[in-house]
């Protein structure tokens, strides 16, 4: 798949959107009833769009290395089941988990340009996102300038992304907007249109230190406009909830949501991440109780 | 030499204007006595038709007026009344009341106008209801007027049948086509002069005089008229008029009430005139953000 | 990196377990508290619409069974439910809604059995709504001097009901729960498509101890209908159904000091401005025809899309009708399931074919229809103008009419320029234009930003010919009370 380069340098009119609404059509997605063989192939399927995470000030070497075993062995015990797509690290991290991860097809992800909070200059941004790509980074997750945001200076913020777009290189860029301070579904909507003219690949809801982080309602409306902008350009943007998914009946009903709204040619790990560390063990267990029929426990499953 | 009197000439009122039925017929009601009254215009189909048009014509800007400034041209219906009451006693009288009774009736329609009057921006405050849904939700029900209203008055009385029939509709902002008694039709129409001067805007109240029941049948099955209200009518009429509100479900109310008790005015006249509009809109509730308290 | 693991990610089968119903082969009238079967002992059969096999067998009642039914009714109004305390009353109401909860799931299955709606919507909708029904006016029964100040208040006697088969245990509720709440004691007919669960109402009703005669289930075609809409000792007829029905009824009980509520008809306007959460409002478009296989009253019929976003609204609509389901109404994916019955099906395509002829264009999406029962494509028609038959005429079918308009006033006209009047949707985000539109448009419910909310505290129903009376609320009580 083509990487697209496609900075516009237009902030687009977002158009409104009601909350209550949005909960209504999120309802409708849970209550789409995911059995049998769909589950099966839709839990492999997210387990391959798992970007493993740590983002701690604790962070060490042992720490990374040992994340990114799991990554490439999520249970060895049982036949058949995919590594995840990435894993993802702070700056530091990056050429330990590269170096780890060598042998195999699990990217390496970091946040960069000042995360979480974004509150520091542009030029260490771009300092910040270099260092990582230079470290090996395949990904850069980046934060928005959410205070900006608020203040209405739409264009410092996509003018920020647009620079952070640069400063990648090939690296693929994610745009976290850090929902939870944006509050409102507009804003959403507002911000994931800024990322995506601005050049961004793929949109990420949160940073994962702020609560509420992927509701589906959040998600929905990301994927809304991911949608828009695909029928207006033909161009595929990618999509990554981050925070709060933690188990795999919500995976799958984010998938749904991706499947209904942007079509099965988002259904992969080309397009769409889950940002999560607990949530593929969740997945582990249904998988395996659907093989053996037995609920599952905890401690049968590697916690790395 | 006594001076020679100048008789009125009746005329129907449609839309504002005074004019004479398209038809150019006439009857002569008799007094109580056997004496002509006056020749009265015998209103056609077409003068049907055109009160029709007029109260359509006038029911957007009537019902979309500020309930308060209704109230106060309704108000002003009652004072304009008071200032011709020696000419209803009059007309009352020589359509075969006494004068105790006379006096009485135009009294009682003084009293019911301001009664109505007062109740124009009250009505649906009484009525109308939040109704506690239990989705995120914002819903309310109130009340809107009907629209065109055919008023077929009370036969036994001149004034207070009219007057009570006519002014909880226009209170409630729908307009208005009134046949009038056809046997006591006087006051009728001299109540049409003093809407006429009464910021009444032409077409909420047209008064026709002629045959009740030809004008009433044109009525009933008119597509146009949404509300047909009669007063103690003959049940074999009745129920004609009752058949050919079907057809477009026109909303018809029968009332078998006495006009001249007191006591015979209420919210409910109003209200039976009026549609229930439910209304529905999202609350967004922001975050979980609770409220203040 | 990728790993090929599926292409499209089809949902498997879902479907909704039955084996927990009760159904029995054969079902007899319910009057004076006993099962009764038909003095003419004739039965029809009740099919599910979605295979077209047989269900069960209903009775047919006969004129000496709906009289049977109404002496009971009287004789339960006069000698128990009239002279029981109202908080009593009220007691039994909501004890059958709570056995009604108790039930919900075993409802939801066979409502969509027999009437062919998704489970989802059954479950979902319609089953909670009937109980919630109940609940509410349970509690108006010993509170009714607080509804109407001023006004002496008494119940009316035998109400005469008779429900559709859209919705029918939501209807029964409607009917039943604000009658015996006001009072009165119900003669009930179900559609003849639809009578297996106000028949299992009866079987809860029974369970409750609910007094007998106090509501009684007749079911059968029109005559049983007619024989309850002409029976001299009834008090009260309401009815829900087509406004051609409707207006018979009206005609019959002229003359009778029957009152009458009508419950008919509609085309409504759903009116989408440029400045609109457009997503929401194609979500609104899509619950607002789709829903229940459109056989639903105040579906959103006629879709009046501004002009400068008709083409995306129009797209996006399309694409969402892409991801609906059409197929076994027990499938818990399922968001289109069958259409009611082979006549409305016929129905429904003559629309389709008039709107063919009449020039307009015709989209459905892709998808698959099961070979057995009766199916209907989603259906949009594109290009039609405000004179075409299929956007004056109620089509009661998963069928959309798209005009565009220009500027506020235009719509208001386009929109009230039609024989009914039951609701309209409006979405824009600006809130003066929302309540300019809101009191400007001739209908009895109102949905901004939203479409197709029910809940038992709003009233509901129409002006001009799609009926007078409300049901719902308080407003709906009054209908069930003499009030002087």
């Amino acid at each position: 798949m083509k990487i697209k380069s496609h900075t516009s340098n237009k902030i687009p009119v977002s158009p409104s959107i009601d909350k209550v609404g949005v909960e209504e059509r999120v309802a409708r997605f849970q209550s789409r009833s995911i059995k049998n063989e769909a589950k099966k192939q839709g839990l492999n399927l997210v387990l391959s769009m798992i970007d493993l995470t740590t983002l701690e000030g604790k962070d060490t070497e042992g720490k990374v290395k040992q994340m990114c075993y799991k990554a490439m062995h999520l249970h060895d015990h049982f036949e058949g089941i995919p590594q995840v797509a990435a894993v993802c690290v702070y700056p530091s991290m990056v050429a330990i988990a590269k170096n780890a991860l060598r042998n195999s097809s699990v990217k390496v992800a970091s946040v960069a340009t000042g995360f979480p909070s974004g509150q520091t200059s542009l030029a260490l941004k771009l300092k910040d996102t270099k260092f990582a790509v230079e470290q090996g980074a395949d990904e850069i997750d980046m934060v928005i300038s959410r205070g900006k945001f608020l203040t209405g200076e739409f264009a410092y913020v996509f003018d920020e992304i647009a620079a952070v777009k640069e400063a990648c290189g090939k690296a693929r860029l994610k745009v976290i907007l850090e929902t939870g301070e944006l509050v409102t579904l507009d804003n959403v909507r507002k911000a994931s249109d800024i990322a995506i003219y601005a050049g961004s690949d793929f949109i990420k809801t949160s940073t994962g230190k702020i609560q509420p982080a992927a509701t589906m309602q959040v998600t929905y409306t990301m994927l809304m406009a991911i949608r828009d902008y695909y029928d207006e350009t033909g161009i595929m943007v990618g999509m990554k909830p981050a925070g709060g998914i933690s188990t795999a009946k919500l995976a799958l009903h984010n998938l749904v949501m991706v499947k209904e709204i942007l079509g099965t040619k988002w259904l992969s790990n080309e397009w769409f991440r889950f940002g999560a560390s607990s949530l593929a063990n969740d997945v582990l267990m249904q998988l395996v109780k659907i093989e053996t029929g037995v609920y599952q426990s905890n401690d049968y499953f590697s916690i790395d | 030499m006594s001076r020679l009197e100048v008789l009125k000439t009746y005329k129907i009122f449609i839309g504002g204007q005074f004019p004479r039925t398209e038809s150019g017929r006439y009857y002569t009601p008799l007094d109580s006595k056997g004496k002509a009254l006056a020749n009265i215009c015998l209103s056609s189909r077409k003068d049907v038709r055109n009160a029709v048009v007029a109260a359509r014509k006038a029911i957007g800007p009537w019902s979309e007026r500020a309930a308060f400034n209704r109230g106060q041209i309704l108000y002003r219906i009652a004072e304009m009344l008071e200032g011709r009451h020696a000419q209803f006693v009059d007309e009352l009288m020589r359509q075969g009341s006494s004068k105790v009774a006379a006096a009485n009736e135009v009294n009682l329609s003084i009293d019911r106008i301001v009664y109505y009057a007062g109740w124009c921006d009250k009505y649906n405050q009484v009525v109308s209801s939040v109704n506690p849904v239990s989705s995120s939700h914002f819903n309310f029900s109130s009340l809107e007027p009907m629209g065109v209203v055919g008023v077929v008055a009370e036969q036994s009385t001149s004034l207070i049948g009219l007057v009570s029939l006519i002014l909880p509709a226009i209170c409630g902002g729908n307009s208005t086509v009134v046949l009038a008694s056809e046997n006591l039709p006087l006051c009728a129409v001299t109540f049409g002069e003093v809407i006429h001067s009464s910021d009444v805007p032409a077409g909420v109240i047209n008064i026709l005089t002629g045959s009740t029941e030809e004008m009433a049948v044109i009525l009933a099955s008119h597509m146009d008229v949404n509300a047909l209200i009669t007063s103690n009518l003959e049940t074999k009429l009745s129920n004609k008029l009752a058949l050919l509100s079907v057809d477009n479900l026109k909303r018809k109310f029968d009332y078998e009430v006495n006009w001249v008790e007191k006591e015979k005015q209420a919210l409910h006249y109003i209200s039976d005139l009026q549609e229930i509009k439910t209304t529905w809109h999202p609350i967004e509730n922001v975050g979980g953000a609770s409220s203040s308290y | 990196m990728k790993k090929e693991l599926n292409d499209n990610w089809d949902y498997s089968s879902s479907l909704e377990a039955i084996n927990h119903i009760q159904l029995k082969k054969k079902y007899n009238l319910f009057i004076d508290g006993k099962w009764i079967a038909p003095s003419k002992n004739t039965y029809f059969k009740t099919i599910n619409p979605a295979n077209e096999e047989t269900l069960a067998e209903i009775a047919s009642a006969s004129k000496e069974d709906v009289d049977l039914a109404v002496k009971a009714a009287r004789k339960a109004y006069t000698n128990v439910w009239s002279k029981m305390p109202a908080s009593e009353r009220a007691k039994y109401i909501y004890r059958i809604a709570r056995l009604m909860q108790e039930r919900a799931r075993e409802f939801a299955v066979i409502e969509s059995l027999e009437s062919g709606k998704t489970i989802r919507e059954s479950r979902d909708v319609d089953i909670p709504l009937a109980c919630n029904h109940f609940f509410y006016y349970a509690g108006w029964a010993d509170k009714l001097d607080y509804a109407f100040p001023n006004r002496k208040i008494e119940s009316l006697g035998v109400a005469g009901q008779i429900i559709p088969w859209n919705f029918p245990l939501l209807m029964a509720a409607w009917k039943i729960a604000p009658a015996l709440a006001a009072g009165n004691t119900v003669v009930l007919k179900p559609a003849e498509t639809t009578s297996l669960t106000a028949l299992k109402l009866a079987e809860i009703i029974e369970e409750s101890g609910l007094p007998p005669g106090v509501v009684n289930i007749v079911t059968g075609f029109g005559e049983t209908g007619a024989a309850i809409v002409n029976h001299p000792d009834i008090n009260k007829i309401a009815f829900t159904g087509s406004t051609g029905v409707g207006k018979i009824i009206q005609k019959a009980l002229v003359g009778t000091s029957k009152k009458v509520t009508l419950e008919l008809g509609g085309k409504s306007a759903n009116i989408i401005f440029e400045d609109a959460p457009i997503d929401q409002a194609v979500e609104g478009i899509v619950n607002g025809i789709f829903f229940n296989q459109g056989h639903v009253c105040c579906a959103g019929s006629r879709l009046y899309v501004q002009e400068g976003i008709a083409e995306k609204v129009i797209k996006k609509l399309k694409q969402r009708m892409e991801s609906l389901y059409v197929g076994d109404p027990l499938d818990k994916n399922t968001d289109i399931g069958a259409i009611n019955s082979k006549e409305q099906l016929q129905t429904i395509e003559k629309y389709l074919k008039i709107g063919l002829d009449e020039g307009t264009e015709m989209y459905q999406p892709k998808c698959t229809i099961p070979k057995k029962g009766f199916y209907c494509a989603p259906t949009l028609f594109l290009n039609v103008a405000q004179s075409s038959i299929i956007a004056q005429e109620e089509i009661f079918g998963p069928v959309l009419t798209i005009q565009t308009f220009r500027t506020v006033d235009e719509v208001i006209q386009k929109a009230n320029n039609s024989h009914f009047g039951l609701a309209a949707g409006v979405w824009t985000d600006k809130g003066s234009r929302i309540f300019n539109l809101t009191s400007k448009l001739r209908a009895g419910v109102i949905w901004a930003n939203c479409y197709n909310k029910f809940d038992p505290t709003s009233p509901f129903g129409g002006y001009k010919e799609s009926g007078f009376g409300r049901e719902g609320g308080l407003h709906g009580l009054s209908a069930y009370l003499k009030l002087s």
